[in-house]
């Protein structure tokens, strides 16, 4: 690949601040070797794509990055705290700071829409008066244009619904890095769109960064800063939406044709 | 080849049982509990069994008292019926019936419950809200289990005594004080005791199991499915167990 490319990208990177930085992640399931030595930097601000065949790790890079999975070597560092040496309470710290959109949305069967977006705010604020709940509750559907469904149970909604209930929940504690996995897949181009708008807008009204796990072409182009390619467990290659979809490899070309 | 693989199978299982007790008794006392949940729980896990329990209880001391009237009847000992009933259904069958019922409606719902939430991600997604899920969902549902189903029991002990009474005044006319101090006479605190201890041991067999099965759960609907189904079968027979060694327990003990 082109390593001029890769190499503006990196000096770039070293100059702000990183909130996320990744070194030599390593981790596999049995024989299953998913992510070697993956390398990676999310800067403050920066919204990165990741791009990857299905089954190649994004999932589970993401999961890694909020301690869900323990890598088998490597080093994450989020917001200067090494994530694989903190203890539960410490580890709850960086948390807060951090949204998570699961790409099976997750959210709470048992519970309504009001009841899943007030879940993290009650579990996070112990002492929070119910006015400025239901304000906040109600602020983060608007966000999405779900207002009507506040009462109904997520069995009841739609597909691309639930999506967007998910994302929701995600952005209500307004959190300073939020990673999204496929946060546009399953809907139609014009939700898709109005929720990439989403994306950009949040980021740049709260500065957050964000990294993205999509396939949806208009979401990358739409939100990506810099898009980083995970190929065979590694970072493959890393540039603008420009540098990419102009490359001639043949291993970056398929992710951008049409 | 096949039998020692079953053997191995189950000796795993065994041991992934005891460490997840070990890791409950370990969470347990871990900050922040979760009281409200827990209170949650044991109205839910104690009013949706109320029904079934009453229902089965009733039935056990009606169908007990008809079919055990015959043979007293045979040996002349007729008057001898409430304190055979009420000892049998104090001591074993309240206890044991109540549970199994437990472990068919708690056991199997708790499996599928967790279950589902394991493979949806939605125990990963409460972990990032800041949550511990093992103390939100494990902790208080094996605890309401625990509690909830002694109550039960007593419950349906008290039911089927009305059920029996009813059995004999279909035959006979005993009046329901005559019949009540006839079954207290012939109780003594040995025989009670240990019958309403070993129902905690019962509950929390239902609930740990049903959790484990829940939490590792395979992926798929197929594995919930799964998970439940076997919630059931493992906690009833560990009914029977701990019922076993807790007879040989107060045997040893001289209570019997
Ligand atoms: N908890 C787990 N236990 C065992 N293997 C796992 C686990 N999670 C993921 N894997 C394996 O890791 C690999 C990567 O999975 P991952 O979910 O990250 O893929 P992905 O890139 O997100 O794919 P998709 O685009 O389809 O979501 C797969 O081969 C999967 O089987
Ligand atoms: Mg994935």
């Amino acid at each position: 690949m082109d390593t001029g490319m890769k190499q503006a990208g990196v000096r770039k990177q070293v100059a702000e601040t990183a909130v996320i930085r990744i070194r030599d992640l390593n981790i596999s399931f049995g024989g299953n070797h998913v992510l070697r030595d993956f390398n990676l930097v999310l800067t403050k601000g920066e919204s990165v794509v990741v791009l990857g065949k299905s089954g190649s790790g994004k999932s589970v890079l993401i999961k890694c990055i909020v301690g869900l999975l323990l890598p088998d070597s490597g080093s994450i560092e989020v917001f200067g705290s090494e994530i694989t040496e903190l203890n539960d309470e410490e580890l709850d710290h960086i948390r807060v700071k951090i949204g998570f959109l699961f790409q099976s949305n997750a959210l709470y069967d048992s519970m309504t829409v009001r009841e899943n977006l007030e879940f993290p705010l009650r579990r996070r604020w112990i002492n929070v008066e119910q006015d400025e709940i239901n304000q906040m509750v109600m602020e983060a559907l608007t966000n999405v244009g779900l207002e009507n469904t506040v009462d109904m149970m997520p069995a009841e909604l739609s597909g691309g619904m639930r999506k967007r209930i998910a994302l929701a929940r995600t952005l209500i504690l307004k959190p300073e890095i939020i990673l999204y996995d496929e946060p546009t897949s399953g809907l139609d181009p014009v939700t898709g769109r109005e929720i990439s708008d989403l994306i950009v807008e949040i980021q740049k009204k709260y500065n957050t960064s964000s990294l993205i796990i999509s396939h949806e072409m208009n979401t990358v182009r739409r939100t990506a800063n810099r898009i980083v390619i995970l190929i065979d467990g590694k970072c493959y290659a890393d540039g603008t939406f420009e540098e990419l979809s102009a490359s001639t490899d043949k291993e970056i070309q398929p992710f951008f044709s049409k | 080849m096949e039998l020692s693989k079953s053997v191995r199978q189950f000796l795993l299982e065994t041991g992934d049982i005891a460490r997840f007790m070990g890791r409950f008794f370990h969470q347990l006392i871990k900050p922040r509990n979760e009281y409200a949940e827990f209170f949650r729980q044991c109205y839910v896990i104690g009013y949706n069994s109320l029904a079934l329990v009453g229902l089965t209880g009733f039935i056990m001391g009606l169908v007990l008292t008809l079919q055990l009237r015959p043979s007293l009847l045979r040996y002349g000992v007729e008057s001898q019926l409430p304190a055979m009933v009420g000892i049998a259904i104090v001591r074993e069958i309240g206890p044991v019936i109540t549970a199994l019922i437990f472990a068919g409606k708690i056991g199997s719902s708790i499996g599928a419950e967790i279950g589902s939430m394991k493979v949806t991600e939605q125990i990963d997604a409460m972990e990032v809200s800041g949550t511990n899920p093992f103390k939100y969902l494990v902790v208080t549902r094996v605890l309401a289990a625990t509690f909830m189903l002694p109550v039960l029991v007593l419950l349906s002990d008290a039911i089927s005594l009305y059920g029996s009474w009813l059995g004999i005044n279909i035959k006979g006319v005993t009046s329901f004080d005559l019949f009540f101090s006839q079954v207290f006479n012939n109780l003594a605190f040995g025989d009670v005791l240990p019958a309403f201890i070993k129902t905690f041991f019962f509950g929390f067999a239902v609930g740990i199991i049903g959790c484990y099965k829940g939490y590792y759960s395979n992926k798929g609907t197929e594995g919930v499915g799964r998970s439940a189904n076997s919630a059931v079968v493992v906690s009833s027979v560990l009914v029977f167990i701990i019922d076993l060694v807790v007879v040989q327990i107060t045997d040893l003990m001289g209570l019997n």
